[in-house]
């Protein structure tokens, strides 16, 4: 099985669309159809991630489907998750042999609430989420774990900054905290967002694409919801994912990393080498949609292996606090 | 620019708590802390119902000090609403002594510099615990003088139950309501309530948005998807069959056809119109896809499929980018449209 396609909406602080994201997934259907030469009629599966606590609206998923155009009935499933974990239900849904062809999208209108008190969310909501502790704030204390421990520090931090924006690390480090010890430029932006990745198997691939970017282990994994119970200094679901998947002689890695210290933590995780390229493409710190980002992970990386720059790549996807749960997918060229 | 307005969702989240957390509420309430013992000796602060790791269920309560260490923490310098504090205050995961793992909680310092790793912090109670996370107001330096006096607490089987007080400053989160029945020892915490509330400001399609202006000048505006042709009120961002942006504006008239109905008998919250009334499925003249609105001016059991209704608009002057303008519909008293002319919208 193989990514065939990739596409996605331009990443804006906020877009005036309505938070189904029809109006973004519109044109990234338009331009995956164009650049396979599929129509929505050869799609044999549709899998979206996106979450109603950030469109603020019940079964904002079943309004996204109007951009499909779903008549006739379409087959069509749905993970509040990022579109990483649809992909994943659109690789075994092929794999199952009952479809050849899949669309994965993924999409998020983090500009319409605010993110940070609506991540606050998917903690305990026993002993934890009633002190809506944002998102930023729990990152800043898994920095600090990392920074005490000596696994990376601010310096660090602000040359992973560096690289994803362009700018000198020695410059940045001269910025004022907002949540110390994070300062702006090691979280990613608040984006709005989509993308969407069509998935073939075997034959099909070969038809559709010259170089389609072959799956050959997609696995993922999930830490405890009691973050105390963790050790948030590594991150042993993406390891155990990462040693499921067989990431040994990838050149490239499309990581997942919200935040630059977990940039490194990842790396770390994973054991990627210093010859590694990490987020050649600018990565979420350039851009961050919820519940697409970690799909557009799998598409950026599947894209170096469309145009030929590398021959084995790796995506990662997480969700959750402080890199709770992750998906790892390797791909290659044949 | 399409339009958009701002909408606070809510929900008062009421969770049943459990042996494991109920018991952890409770002793809150009392101002005393328990973790768990996990499979591997660990102690849990807050406890966790299952272990981590082997998913064991776990029942072996420990009472841990009020008093621990910062094992990590975080500025915040500008809190958002809700948090513990609504002025600036430190996040810090704190291991109480007896426990193993760090409970995450609220530090109030005036100034990060007074934060550190390793620092010894207690638990700052709040006035009134009523069994719930926040009955921990926040955490503060082991330094500070102790408290003279906290209000006088009772045990739990005999603290009596009351509902949750509105709390100000850091008391003013979230508080668990004991409850007045449920398994345990009687007066124990069986149940947490947490208001959730989330600020929006939704848009609306540039589609919906000439649909909605329209509506302020008194006209029905939809549009026409340039593929199939058909017409859509409200016009769309995508047409649901063919998946692009309908286009050619379609000005319809008032007037239409009831496709299919309901009649509504049952009372609910927010109801504006005493039962029964009749809810129904309206096709306007020229359109191809019904909307729903009221059908009034003739008895509920007159309103039948088929039946020709006109818009009854409020008055000029209270119109606004609604379909709320138009108060309901009411037959004209032409005679029934036939059953074809509207089969396709069933």
């Amino acid at each position: 099985m193989a990514v065939v396609g990739f596409a996605q909406a331009p990443h804006v602080r906020a877009t005036e669309g309505t938070t189904n994201g029809v109006e973004m997934l519109v044109p990234v259907f338009a331009e995956l159809f164009a650049e396979t030469g599929l129509t929505k009629e050869d799609i044999g599966f549709w899998c979206s991630g996106s979450s109603d606590y950030l469109a603020a609206r019940a079964f904002s998923f079943i309004a996204a489907v109007d951009a499909i155009g779903a008549y006739p009935p379409i087959n069509e499933s749905h993970v509040e998750m990022d579109g990483a974990w649809a992909l994943y239900e659109a690789w075994l849904k092929i794999r199952t042999g009952e479809v050849d062809t899949a669309l994965v999208y993924g999409f998020g209108k983090s500009s319409a609430g605010d993110l940070r008190r609506t991540l606050a969310l998917q903690l305990d909501p026993y002993t934890v989420a009633p002190l809506w502790p944002d998102s930023v704030s729990i990152a800043a204390m898994q920095a600090r774990l990392g920074i005490d421990a000596g696994l990376w520090s601010e310096r660090a931090m602000a040359e992973v900054a560096a690289r994803a924006h362009g700018g000198d690390a020695v410059d940045l480090l001269g910025e004022p905290y907002i949540a110390d010890p994070l300062r702006r430029h090691d979280c990613a932006p608040i984006t709005d967002g989509a993308s969407a990745v069509i998935l073939a198997s075997g034959e099909r691939a070969r038809e559709l694409r010259e170089r389609p970017a072959w799956i050959t282990g997609i696995e993922h994994r999930i830490d405890s919801g009691s973050l105390g119970a963790r050790d948030l200094t590594t991150s042993p679901s993406t390891a155990a994912s990462a040693r499921a998947a067989d990431v040994d002689g990838v050149e490239a890695a499309e990581l997942h990393a919200p935040f630059t210290h977990q940039e490194i933590l990842l790396r770390q995780a994973i054991g990627l080498g210093d010859d590694v390229s990490v987020n050649p493409s600018g990565g979420p710190l350039t851009g961050n949609p919820m519940f697409a980002a970690g799909l557009s992970r799998i598409g950026e990386a599947a894209r170096l292996l469309f145009d030929g720059l590398h021959g084995r790549v790796l995506a990662h996807a997480t969700s959750g606090p402080a890199l709770q749960q992750n998906l790892v997918c390797v791909m290659e060229a044949r | 620019m399409p339009l958009s307005a701002p909408l606070r969702v809510g929900f008062d989240y009421t969770r049943s708590l459990g042996p494991v957390l109920g018991h952890f509420m409770t002793e809150l309430r009392a101002r005393r802390v328990v973790g768990v013992r996990g499979s591997d000796g660990r102690v849990h602060v807050p406890p966790v119902e299952y272990d981590p790791v082997t998913a064991a269920p776990l029942s072996e309560f420990v009472e841990v000090a009020a008093e621990g260490t910062v094992v990590t923490w975080s500025w915040m310098p500008k809190p958002l609403a809700g948090q513990p504090f609504d002025r600036p205050f430190a996040w810090a995961m704190v291991r109480l002594d007896g426990a193993d793992t760090p409970l995450l909680h609220a530090v109030d310092v005036a100034d990060p510099s007074a934060m550190s790793i390793g620092m010894r912090v207690r638990i700052r109670w709040a006035a009134d615990p009523i069994g719930g996370i926040t009955d921990i107001a926040c955490f503060e330096p082991a330094t500070n003088p102790l408290p003279t006096t906290y209000p006088q607490f009772a045990e739990p089987s005999t603290t009596p139950t009351r509902p949750s007080p509105q709390p100000a400053g850091a008391d003013r989160l979230a508080r668990g309501r004991p409850p007045g029945e449920g398994g345990g020892r009687a007066g124990d915490v069986t149940m947490v309530t947490t208001p959730i509330h989330l600020d929006v400001v939704h848009s609306v399609s540039p589609e919906e948005s000439k649909y909605l202006r329209a509506l302020a000048h008194g006209k029905l505006l939809g549009q026409r998807c340039p593929k199939c042709h058909k017409v859509y009120i409200p016009p769309r961002g995508a047409c649901p069959v063919d998946g692009v942006p309908t286009t050619d504006e379609v000005e319809l008239p008032d007037v239409g056809t009831v496709t299919t109905f309901c009649v509504v008998n049952v009372p609910f919250l927010g109801q504006r119109i005493k039962p029964p009334y009749v809810a129904a499925y309206v096709l306007l003249d020229g359109a191809d896809i019904a909307f729903l609105h009221l059908v009034l001016g003739c008895a509920a059991d007159e309103v039948r499929m088929g039946m020709r209704v006109r818009a009854v608009w409020k008055p000029a002057e209270d119109w606004g980018t609604t379909l709320e303008n138009i108060d309901h519909f009411a037959p004209t008293g032409e005679p029934d449209a036939p059953y074809e002319t509207y089969e396709g919208h069933l």
